[in-house]
Order: C-alpha cells, then sequence, then structure tokens
C-alpha cells in the first residue's frame, strides 16, 4: 500500500520534473498566466539572454492591474503615460513570443484569477502560477495555484519549472452549515481572523469540510483567493461534481476522449483518509457571523455586530500595530462597527469580482438607492459584465446610483484612477485593508459583496441580515 | 545577481509587525518596466509627506540610519502582494540584508532572487538584535553568511539557519535560470514527454 497522502502531496508528486540531492525541486508548471504589472522586467530579462518562451501554449496574458474602467478605454490617450507603456509593452511581448492574449479590446479581458477559469485554462490538478499574489484563486480547482516573483515569472517563461521546496499540509475545515447571510468572504476572513495574517506561512491549506463543499466555485474560488492574506503559499479545495460541471465546455477544457481521461485523473485527487497534517483548524460554519475589518491588516476581522477593539486586549507587537491601524482609520475603541459612516462602496477585485457575487449584491441594492458619495462595481472580466447584464443586474445598480465599470483589478489595488482620496473611507470587497493600498490615506473595510451592498444603501456599516 | 558573503553595515531598527510590501513600495510606482531607480521610493508613505519632503522620526531619514544596509523588523515582515518591486526597492537603496522572527512567502524567496539575504531568528535573538539597531551610530552589524553569523556591536554573536541551495547561490552570485538549465533540462524534456502521455488534456 503506498503512504496515504494529502491532495497538495498527490498534485506535487504528479509535477516534480527534477529533484537535486539536496531536495530542492524544479516543479513543472501547467499554465502560467501572466499581466502587464510583474511582467516586462521578466521579458526584457528573456531578451538580453537570447531565451525564448519554452511552453507558449501554456501561458497566457491579459493585462488588469493597470487599465481604466471607464468607457471608451480603447482609446490609450485615455491612461496615463506610465500605464499605457505597461500595457504596451504586454501587448508586444505577447505578440513577439506567441503567447494566448486577450487585450483589452476582447470581450474576454478582464482579471487574470477570473479570466483563467472563465476560459477553462485552469483546471483540476494543475499547478497555476502567475506574478500575483492572489493566484492562490485557483486552488478551488483542485489546482496548486500561487503567486511568484518576477524572477520566478522570467524562469518559469524560460524554462516552464519553477524551484521549490515542498510546504507543509494543513487543514482548514469548516463544518456544518452557514447561518443566513453568512458567505465565502465571511468564511475566508474568519479564518485569517482566526490565524493571523502568518499562521498559515511555510504551509499549503486544504479547506474542507460540509460548509466548504455546500459553496459553489465562485465562492470556493473567494475562499482560496485569500489564502495567501493568512500567509499560505497556496490554497486549495478537492475537485467534485460542482468543479467538474463548471469546467465541462469551457473553451479550454478538455473534449470527448480527453474529457473522459481528464475525469477519471481528476477523480484520484483528494487527500486520503490517513494523510498527515502538519497543522488543524477547525471553525463550525454555525460560529461564523458576516464580518467586517477594522484594522489595516486582513486579520482584523470582526463580527459586524462588535465594537472596535482596544489595541491593549492584544498581547505583544500587535499592541502597537492595533494603535498605529486604528489611528489610521480614525476610529475609537468601543464604537460599534454598525456606527462607521461610509463614503465609498467598492465591489469587484478577483475575491468578489465575478457573477455570484454581483448577484448577492444586486439583491441587497434591488429597488434602493444609495447613501454613499460614490458606488462602483467593476465586474471581473467582460464576460460576467456581460452576463450581469443581460441578468438585469447592471440596471438595478445603475438605478440605485451605481457606477458601472469595464472589467479590471480597479479600486483593489488602485494603481489606475480608481483611488480613495485621503481619509475616504470605503467598504470593500477586495482583500487587502493595508495602509494605502485603496489610495493614499485611503481607510479600507474589507467585507462581503451583500455586506458592502448594505453599507452602500444606509451610508454606515451595516448587518446584512437586517435587510434580508 | 551580486554575490553575498560578509556584509558589514548599519542596521536600522523597525520594530513594526506586518510591514506589508505596499508599505515598501507603494503600487504607484510599480509601473515601471525597470528594476532600478526605485530606491528613491522605498517606504515612500512612511518616509515623506504629500510634498515630497521627509518624515523626521522616520527611522531611515535619521541621520545614524540613512545608509543602512541591514533592517532588522518586526514579526511577518513583507506580507502582501508578490511585487518583486519591494526587494528591488530595498536592493536599489542599499539594504542588503533583513531580519526578522517571520518573512510572507513570496517575499522570502524574491529576495534570495536578488543578492539579498532574509534572516529568520528566534524571538530572543530578534530581541537582542533590535536592541542593537537602536543604538544609532553604534548600530552596525556584521552579518556572514558562510558561516551562518550575526554579530553586534558588543561582539556577541547569533548563528542563524538558510536553506543550503539557497546559500550556494547568494555566496556565488548564482543564476537561477541559467543553473536550470544547465542541470534540468534533460529531467524537463522527460517530464514533458511523460506528462503529454498520461495526462495529454493539459
Amino acid at each position: 500500500m503506498p503512504a496515504p497522502r494529502t491532495l497538495y502531496d498527490k498534485i506535487w508528486d504528479d509535477h516534480v520534473a527534477h529533484e537535486a540531492e539536496d531536495g530542492t525541486c524544479r516543479l513543472y508548471i501547467d499554465r502560467h498566466l501572466v499581466h502587464e504589472v510583474t511582467s516586462p522586467q521578466a521579458f526584457e530579462g528573456l531578451r538580453i539572454a537570447g531565451r525564448n518562451v519554452r511552453a507558449p501554449d501554456k501561458t497566457i496574458a491579459v493585462p488588469d492591474h493597470n487599465v481604466p474602467t471607464t468607457a471608451g478605454r480603447e482609446d490609450p490617450a485615455q491612461m496615463p503615460e506610465d500605464s499605457r507603456i505597461q500595457v504596451e509593452a504586454l501587448d508586444k511581448n505577447a505578440k513577439e513570443f506567441g503567447i494566448h492574449y486577450y487585450p483589452v479590446t476582447d470581450i474576454r479581458q478582464g482579471i487574470v484569477h477570473i479570466v483563467g477559469p472563465e476560459q477553462g485554462w485552469t483546471l483540476p490538478g494543475m499547478t497555476v502560477v502567475c506574478g500575483d499574489s492572489h493566484t492562490a484563486t485557483h486552488g478551488a480547482f483542485g489546482a496548486l495555484a500561487h503567486g511568484i516573483g518576477t524572477s520566478e515569472v522570467e524562469h518559469v517563461l524560460a524554462t516552464q519549472t519553477l524551484i521549490q521546496k515542498k510546504s507543509k499540509n494543513m487543514k482548514v475545515e469548516i463544518t456544518g452549515k452557514l447561518r443566513p447571510g453568512v458567505t465565502a468572504k465571511d468564511i475566508t476572513l474568519s479564518v485569517i481572523g482566526e490565524t493571523g495574517t502568518a499562521g498559515g506561512t511555510g504551509y499549503v491549506i486544504e479547506y474542507c469540510g460540509e460548509a466548504i463543499r455546500d459553496l459553489s466555485m465562485e465562492g470556493r474560488m473567494t475562499v482560496c483567493n485569500m489564502a495567501i492574506e493568512g500567509g499560505a503559499r497556496a490554497g486549495l479545495i478537492a475537485p467534485d461534481e460542482k468543479t467538474f460541471e463548471y469546467v465541462k465546455g469551457r473553451p479550454h477544457a478538455p473534449k470527448g476522449a480527453q474529457w473522459e481521461a481528464a475525469l477519471a485523473y481528476w477523480k484520484t485527487l483528494y487527500s486520503d483518509d490517513d494523510a498527515h497534517w502538519d497543522k488543524v483548524v477547525t471553525i463550525r460554519g454555525e460560529d461564523i457571523a458576516p464580518v467586517v475589518t477594522w484594522g489595516t491588516s486582513p486579520e482584523d476581522v470582526l463580527p459586524i455586530t462588535s465594537e472596535v477593539p482596544a489595541p491593549e486586549s492584544f498581547d505583544g507587537g500587535k499592541v502597537g500595530a492595533a494603535e498605529r491601524s486604528l489611528d489610521y482609520m480614525g476610529l475609537t475603541p468601543g464604537q460599534k462597527l454598525t456606527d462607521i459612516k461610509i463614503d465609498t462602496v467598492f465591489i469587484g477585485s478577483c475575491t468578489n469580482g465575478r457573477i455570484e457575487d454581483l448577484r448577492a449584491a444586486a439583491e441587497v441594492v434591488k429597488g434602493k438607492k444609495i447613501g454613499v458619495k460614490r458606488a462602483m462595481v467593476v465586474p471581473g472580466s467582460g464576460l460576467v459584465r456581460a452576463q450581469a447584464e443581460e441578468e438585469g443586474l447592471a440596471d438595478i445598480f445603475k438605478d440605485a446610483g451605481f457606477e458601472w465599470r469595464m472589467a479590471g483589478c480597479s479600486m483593489c489595488l488602485a494603481m489606475n484612477p480608481d483611488q480613495l482620496a485621503p481619509e475616504e473611507r470605503c467598504a470593500s470587497t477586495s482583500n487587502r485593508n493595508f495602509e494605502g493600498r485603496q489610495g493614499f490615506k485611503g481607510r479600507t473595510h474589507l467585507m462581503s459583496p451583500a455586506m458592502a451592498a448594505a453599507a452602500a444603501i444606509t451610508g454606515h456599516l451595516t448587518d446584512v441580515r437586517e435587510m434580508m | 545577481m551580486e554575490k553575498f558573503t560578509k556584509l558589514t553595515g548599519v542596521a536600522a531598527p523597525m520594530p513594526l509587525v506586518n510591514i506589508d510590501t505596499d508599505m515598501i513600495i507603494p503600487k504607484q510606482f510599480l509601473k515601471t518596466i525597470k528594476r532600478t531607480g526605485l530606491g528613491a521610493n522605498l517606504f515612500d508613505e512612511m518616509r515623506f509627506d504629500r510634498d515630497g519632503n521627509e518624515i523626521e522620526d522616520f527611522v531611515l531619514n535619521k541621520p545614524a540610519y540613512r545608509d543602512a544596509q541591514i533592517i532588522v523588523a518586526g514579526d511577518n515582515f513583507g506580507c502582501g502582494s508578490s511585487r518583486e518591486h519591494a526587494p528591488w526597492a530595498l536592493l536599489d537603496f542599499g539594504v542588503r540584508c533583513v531580519i526578522s522572527t517571520s518573512f510572507a512567502d513570496i517575499f522570502y524567496n524574491n529576495c534570495f532572487k536578488n543578492g539579498i539575504l532574509p534572516i529568520v531568528v528566534s524571538p530572543e535573538d530578534h530581541a537582542k538584535l533590535m536592541d542593537d539597531a537602536e543604538r544609532g551610530s553604534n548600530a552596525v552589524l556584521t552579518v556572514d553568511l558562510e558561516s551562518q553569523t550575526i554579530t553586534g556591536p558588543d561582539g556577541g554573536e547569533v548563528a542563524f539557519e538558510v536553506d543550503a541551495f539557497k546559500k550556494h547561490c547568494l555566496l556565488n552570485g548564482l543564476d537561477d535560470i541559467g543553473l536550470t538549465m544547465e542541470s534540468a533540462a534533460p529531467s524537463i524534456e522527460a517530464f514533458e514527454a511523460k506528462a503529454s502521455v498520461e495526462r495529454p488534456w493539459v
């Protein structure tokens, strides 16, 4: 009998192309996703060394971080010069090296982590990398997916492998059922609240349990997306019928006899009963409430029914960090979270820019008007945008006073002009609440799309359950 | 990549925990298509006010630490994004070594690709080194990668662990890609041949 293995062990074993005596491995990469911000230096490196892209058919590029999300953006004059140079560099590199490419003029363009699954590039059991930490998103398919730096992007382009040492195995089990108003975002934020932003460092997380199984593929992507905020190299979920159903028929999914062969392989992708876990975290689904972040680290998570904590309630270095956070966020200990006024609402990002997220937000917004200065919905891809228009969601948002944007990363990292002003406070469905993340001195509260929609209507942080 | 063998330099204390990549190099500076020139904006929003004036009490603006080559940082340094602009900015500023109790995974790997040595030490050793770093003009540490030791201004020594392969690459300034192509090319080809039979849909 072979030793029992985790899902991560199995994918790892199937991708070691070379193992040196000291245990350093060259892990073969099945899909390499590329965007405009972390790739120009890598392509330049190839050019200088006279190297080619080893597997252009496994390499997919799309501009997303920098692109404007306003109408008429196909006109390069709409972009600031430095952004335009980056996007043009990607255009040129994609063409020159012969890789798959979705330019801004293509309806399939969008956030790289939404486009990959949507087009069927991401499949169970694959290794997927991208020069972006939220590559963990693709783990929802039972793929081993993680972010890499630009030197590693160049390494993968040139060799289709990555130099790696194996991580440890961590199991995060969410048992039972979620209560009404609680979503995938609340799960993933609650896990980080529990383990801290370094709790996953050195691990690959497998999320499992009834509450995870019950999630749609969109929800699973939201959960895995934020594995990185918990410090983990990757997060993954074993594929099941929902996964296969989602993948089937996508443009780059296998067809015919290959589909049957792939399916047979994919059905072997689960953690064996007696597999070894280096760390286990269990949370009861029933105990998870709709949550928001109050500070400037994704671990600063509390149920919406709570109050702003006092720095003294923490230990060690976290006391100073909490003081700094509260000062930055302009909050006072003891203040009720639901009393916090919101200026801006951002719904979108690779965490929550998929159709299901827009449906959840639209359900709350329907027939109401926004009570904030500015609210925007930025769909994760051109196709999500088109589908939302077809389903009438776009009209619900527009009637309520939301801006209805083109696809891109937008205010999640605010590289394009979608930014907060100093001290402007935002209810955001994105993934990071770091200082300055959404704009210089901007204040970010992370939450689910339904919670962000609720805040957009009332003008303050709100328990969405009261609006259901 | 520049070799890293032995470094003697000023160590700046940054005890804040969870110093993230947005703090190290804010996103507006990621629009470059070069690897160099980012040092001017290292820790930009902590280092300068909106008008571009230096914020006096930020550590790297203090006379004793302006030429720091080492940072002793709080827990979980480099968390956040995969942007290699973070180590590029540190390197361009002149920082070749960061010491903390823990690092975010991607940042940690990115350092080694750029000739920067990230060192993980125990909380006890960290407290000692933070204390050393707080001595202003006397905050000089010597980091010896070969012997895997850090020597403080009083001569006290702290030993550290580092992966043997990463150490070898840093000591010799080796280029990963060249190394992979030399040592692993036949294995990669064999892997591709086998995988195309076993998983032809990939």
